[in-house]
This record gives structure tokens, C-alpha cells and sequence, in this order.
């Protein structure tokens, strides 16, 4: 029996995380709801603290912390190979993307980011796309469901798991892969997978269609959606809003093409802004289309990425991806900045090394889901309730992320 | 607009400039009382624009060089350009600014250096603990920091 691990005392049963606003403080017409830690529309332990007249809403707060691990703590005790594994961890819905990112931060600082093989790279946007339809598929998905579609979510699952299938079989885990290492890869693509990817592309793209014409011009669906939530394009910007949330509002601001990391600049794929078709430009629904759009690009870009395995950068007997992982990571000393575009934004790594040891002296994460979550209080003056919920599932937070 | 006239401008506001050795992008190490006026002139100048406020991140440089720092990381969408604006101060009742007039993003970003680090940000509209709760004590992300025994009675391991 190993010794005690909570020592029960009346005192310790007090809210941790006490409200911000005074009850007693309040004017007669307000109350105060909460919604959360454990309700399923707020996609994962996030509390909101509500501030409401009747069914308008005057104040929110969010709570968040309650899934903290503190990764930034671990990863100043670990060397840069073993905080993949934690990487995956922070957004667990696009595990790929964000080893991507990390990957990319750790070879940049090693300076060999010029000597990947570009079979590795290739291999790498497939399965990070891949993850990107998966990522959005849930956030289409779990949107309708906050809004009272049903259907969709069942649909979107099910073609999720096709895209789980072909990462397992790829790195043998569904959903944190470790897979993208520094310098390469786990192992290279079983034999048949650029084949069976095509076949999941034919399968998938009618049914991208079918869940457009089903859920996103759904006449309930933009009734729930259209001109509700409205995030204007300055406060987008000034508050830090990355992503489809700023792509929604009209920017035509996407990483992969600013920047240029990886092999993006030679693909081709168009940037979906939100045109305020249904309502105005910003609203819930501009955000939604936009993720719908981004998986037909998606799709596009994985095509190419798969011409491009079967063509110039065959799999040959003799190729490792392997060969260039470094067996000591030791960068020189140096401060970095490292961003990648995400499912849900701008990832971005800090870096510092101080070049005498093997982990890191400090790594921080500037989490996409945190900033844009940061948002919704601004977003939530003088809605409905349910509304509220309608905003919040917009976002497309992961409270993996969120927390870290 | 180039390195040297990004240098020469901060310099012209803040007095004394001081360049970061081997970053990406390029870091600007300024005074601290001098953080708003620079952050101002660089968002609203014509020529940098700054309009982004991407990261703001802490560094616990450990009790034996006794100082911290306050990292802001700057993107001008316009311009396509970052810079690293970084601030030192001491290990001792650390206080700084709080930049969130220029950048509302600062808001959360700020508040998650001060619940890690204990950094104080003046004049910050909602200065509370974000993802520690609200009665832990000490910033974990100290370099000398030690966790406490048990947490209302849960052990801590």
C-alpha cells in the first residue's frame, strides 16, 4: 500500500479557482451562470464564467488551467529529441503539424534545414495535410453538434477514422504520432500507402461536398451562424488572431505562403478567405467555410504531394529518413522564433540554447488556441446565450493547447 | 525597412539600443522605462507597422546572473518583417509596462509571463493567475522554483 494521497479535510473542498465577479456586488437584473468545466459544448475543461441580464450576455470569463501540464517546465529537463512526444501532446487533434513546426525550430537552429531530403519533406506536408482535413473535419463537425446537427458529426467521424487509419499505419499510433523526428523521420511510408491515399482521396472528395451541402448551407445552420459573432478584421489583427479565425475575416494570411516553409512554395493552393457571403464579413459562419475550404485544398495539396512520391522522389531500397537524425542535439547558444501555420493558427516555438548542454534553456510555446481564445470576451458583448455557444464553437479551440 | 534603419529608429525613441548576438529574427534588447514609447512608435509608425503582437514570452536567467527577461516578439503583416524586442530586468520585484493599450492580444500573454515568472505588469486591466490556480504559491517556471508538499491536501509529486 503505498502511503497516502489526499488527506481529506473540509477545508480543501474550496473552489481553486474562485469567480471574478462578486455575487454580492452584482445590480438586481444580473446573475451570474457558469457554464463548465465539464459541459460538452465547451470542448474540454474550459469554464466560462457568464455575467448575464436574462438571456443577453454582458461579461464573459474564461477559466482556464484545468488541463496544465506545464510542458514549457518538462521541456527545460528533456533533450530536443524527447519533447516530441510532448509536443504531440499540446494539440492532440493535429499531432503532425505540431511536430512539423517543432522539427522545423530544432533543424533551423542546427542549421541543416537545407539538407532534409526533399522525399522527407514531401512525406512530412502529406501527413501534416492529412492531419490539417482530420483536425478541421472535428472542428466542422463538433460545431454542428454544439449547434444542434446531429448528422454531420456521425458523417465526419467516419471519414476521420479513414485519415486515423492511414496515420496508424504509418506510424503505428492514432493520434500522437511521433512520427516526424529532427532531421527525418520515424521510418519511411509502408509500401502501398501513396496508393491507398489516392483511393482515400477519391472516396473523400464527394463526401467533402455531400457535408458542405448538408451542414454549411443549411438554411438552419446560417440562420444559427450568419452575422453572428462578427470579428472585425483590426481586432482580429490586434489581438492576435491567426488562422481561419483571421482568414475568416478577410486576410488572405497564411503561413505556408508567407513564409515558405518546408516544400509549400512549390505546391500549389489557393488561400479560402471568408467573403461575408451569408452575412457579414467575420461572422461564425465565414470561419466555418473557410476550414471547409481549406480541406479542398488540402486534398489538392496532397495530390501533388503524392505525384511527387510516385514520381522524382520514389522510395528506394537504399533510402533512410533516418540517415541525417542527429544522434547528440547540441545547437550553438542562440534565441530563435520559429512559427508554422497550424489547423488552428500560427504555432509558434521560442527557443533559447545556451550550447554547453543537450536540452534546451528555455522553450516556450506561443499556443494558437490560447490567443484566439483570449478573443472571446470581445466577441461575446451583448449576444444571446446561445450564441455564446455558437462563438465558442467557431474558434476551434483544443484545450490540450490551450493549457499546455 | 533593413536592419540598420529598424536600429537607428528604435534608437532615436528609446536612447540606448543594444543588438541581441546570433537571433532569428533580429533582437533589440531596450530600458525598460522606455518599452511603451518604443512600442508605440513602432506600431504606428508609417514605416515599421508593426500590427502584430505575436508572443510575449519570459526568461528566468537563474538566481547567479539574478536578472529576467521579457521577450515581445513584433510581426508587421504589411511589411512581412519580425523583430525580437527584448527587456531585462531584475530577479528582485521585477515590474514592467503593460503594453496592452497598444495590442490587446498582450492581454492573456502577459498574464501568462506573470503566472509563470511573477513578472508584474502595471497598469494591465485584469492581472490574475491564468493557468495556475488562483491560490498556488510561487512561478514555476523560476529556475529555483520548488514545488510545495501537498496542494489542499493532495500530494504533489
Amino acid at each position: 500500500m503505498k502511503e497516502t494521497q489526499y488527506i481529506f479535510s473540509p477545508d480543501n473542498l474550496v473552489a481553486s479557482e474562485p469567480n471574478k465577479f462578486d455575487a454580492s456586488k452584482l445590480k438586481s437584473e444580473e446573475m451570474i451562470i457558469n457554464l463548465g468545466p465539464q459541459h460538452p459544448s465547451t470542448h474540454g475543461v474550459l469554464r466560462l464564467e457568464v455575467l448575464s441580464d436574462g438571456e443577453i450576455i454582458k461579461d464573459v470569463v474564461p477559466h482556464i488551467g484545468y488541463l496544465h501540464r506545464c510542458f514549457e517546465k518538462h521541456a527545460e529537463s528533456l533533450p530536443f529529441n524527447q519533447i516530441i512526444p510532448f509536443v504531440d501532446r499540446m494539440d492532440y487533434l493535429a499531432a503532425m503539424n505540431s511536430e512539423h513546426a517543432y522539427a522545423m525550430g530544432v533543424e533551423r537552429m542546427l542549421g541543416i534545414t537545407n539538407q532534409i531530403p526533399k522525399r522527407v519533406e514531401y512525406i512530412r506536408v502529406l501527413v501534416a495535410e492529412l492531419n490539417r482535413i482530420a483536425s478541421h473535419l472535428i472542428a466542422v463537425g463538433t460545431f454542428g453538434l454544439d449547434l444542434g446537427a446531429f448528422t454531420p458529426f456521425f458523417w465526419i467521424m467516419r471519414d476521420r477514422e479513414h485519415i486515423l487509419r492511414l496515420l496508424e499505419w504509418a506510424s503505428g499510433a492514432r493520434m500522437l504520432y511521433n512520427y516526424i523526428w529532427v532531421g527525418g523521420l520515424f521510418y519511411d511510408l509502408p509500401v502501398g500507402f501513396e496508393q491507398r491515399c489516392r483511393e482515400f482521396i477519391t472516396y473523400f472528395k464527394p463526401k467533402v461536398i455531400e457535408l458542405e451541402q448538408l451542414l454549411v448551407d443549411n438554411k438552419i445552420f446560417i440562420d444559427r451562424t450568419a452575422n453572428i459573432g462578427v470579428l472585425p478584421l483590426n481586432l482580429a489583427i490586434n489581438s492576435g488572431a491567426t488562422g481561419p479565425m483571421l482568414r475568416g475575416s478577410g486576410l488572405r494570411f497564411d503561413l505556408r505562403k508567407v513564409d515558405g516553409y518546408s516544400v509549400y512554395p512549390e505546391l500549389d493552393f489557393d488561400i479560402p478567405i471568408g467573403e461575408g457571403k451569408m452575412g457579414a464579413t467575420g461572422d461564425c459562419w465565414d470561419r466555418t467555410w473557410v476550414r471547409v475550404r481549406e480541406i479542398h485544398e488540402s486534398l489538392h495539396i496532397m495530390q501533388q504531394c503524392i505525384d511527387q512520391l510516385e514520381g522524382e522522389h520514389k522510395r528506394t531500397r537504399e533510402f533512410d529518413p533516418q540517415t541525417l537524425v542527429p544522434k547528440k542535439i547540441r545547437p550553438q547558444a542562440q534565441e530563435i522564433y520559429v512559427r508554422a501555420e497550424n489547423p488552428k493558427g500560427e504555432l509558434g516555438f521560442y527557443f533559447r540554447t545556451d550550447g554547453k548542454s543537450d536540452i534546451p534553456f528555455r522553450c516556450k510555446v506561443r499556443a494558437c488556441s490560447f490567443v484566439n481564445l483570449s478573443i472571446l470576451p470581445e466577441l461575446c458583448k451583448g449576444v444571446l446565450i446561445a450564441d455564446l455557444i455558437a462563438i465558442l464553437g467557431s474558434i476551434d479551440i483544443v484545450l490540450g493547447e490551450v493549457d499546455r | 525597412m533593413d536592419n540598420a534603419r529598424l536600429i537607428e529608429l528604435v534608437r532615436s525613441v528609446a536612447g540606448t539600443v543594444e543588438e541581441v548576438k546570433n537571433t532569428t529574427p533580429l533582437s533589440l534588447s531596450i530600458d525598460a522605462s522606455a518599452l511603451i514609447l518604443v512600442c508605440e512608435q513602432l506600431h504606428k509608425n508609417p514605416e515599421t507597422y508593426f500590427d502584430m503582437l505575436t508572443c510575449v514570452n519570459g526568461v528566468d536567467n537563474g538566481p547567479e546572473a539574478n536578472t529576467m527577461e521579457v521577450i515581445y516578439q513584433l510581426y508587421s503583416i504589411p511589411f512581412n518583417h519580425s523583430l525580437m524586442l527584448k527587456v531585462i530586468l531584475p530577479r528582485e520585484n521585477p515590474e514592467i509596462e503593460s503594453v496592452t493599450s497598444i495590442w490587446k492580444s498582450a492581454d492573456w500573454l502577459e498574464r501568462e509571463v506573470f503566472d509563470m515568472f511573477g513578472i508584474v505588469f502595471k497598469n494591465h486591466p485584469d492581472l490574475r493567475r491564468i493557468l495556475m490556480p488562483a491560490d498556488w504559491n510561487g512561478y514555476p517556471l523560476r529556475k529555483d522554483y520548488k514545488h510545495e508538499e501537498t496542494y489542499r491536501g493532495i500530494k504533489i509529486d
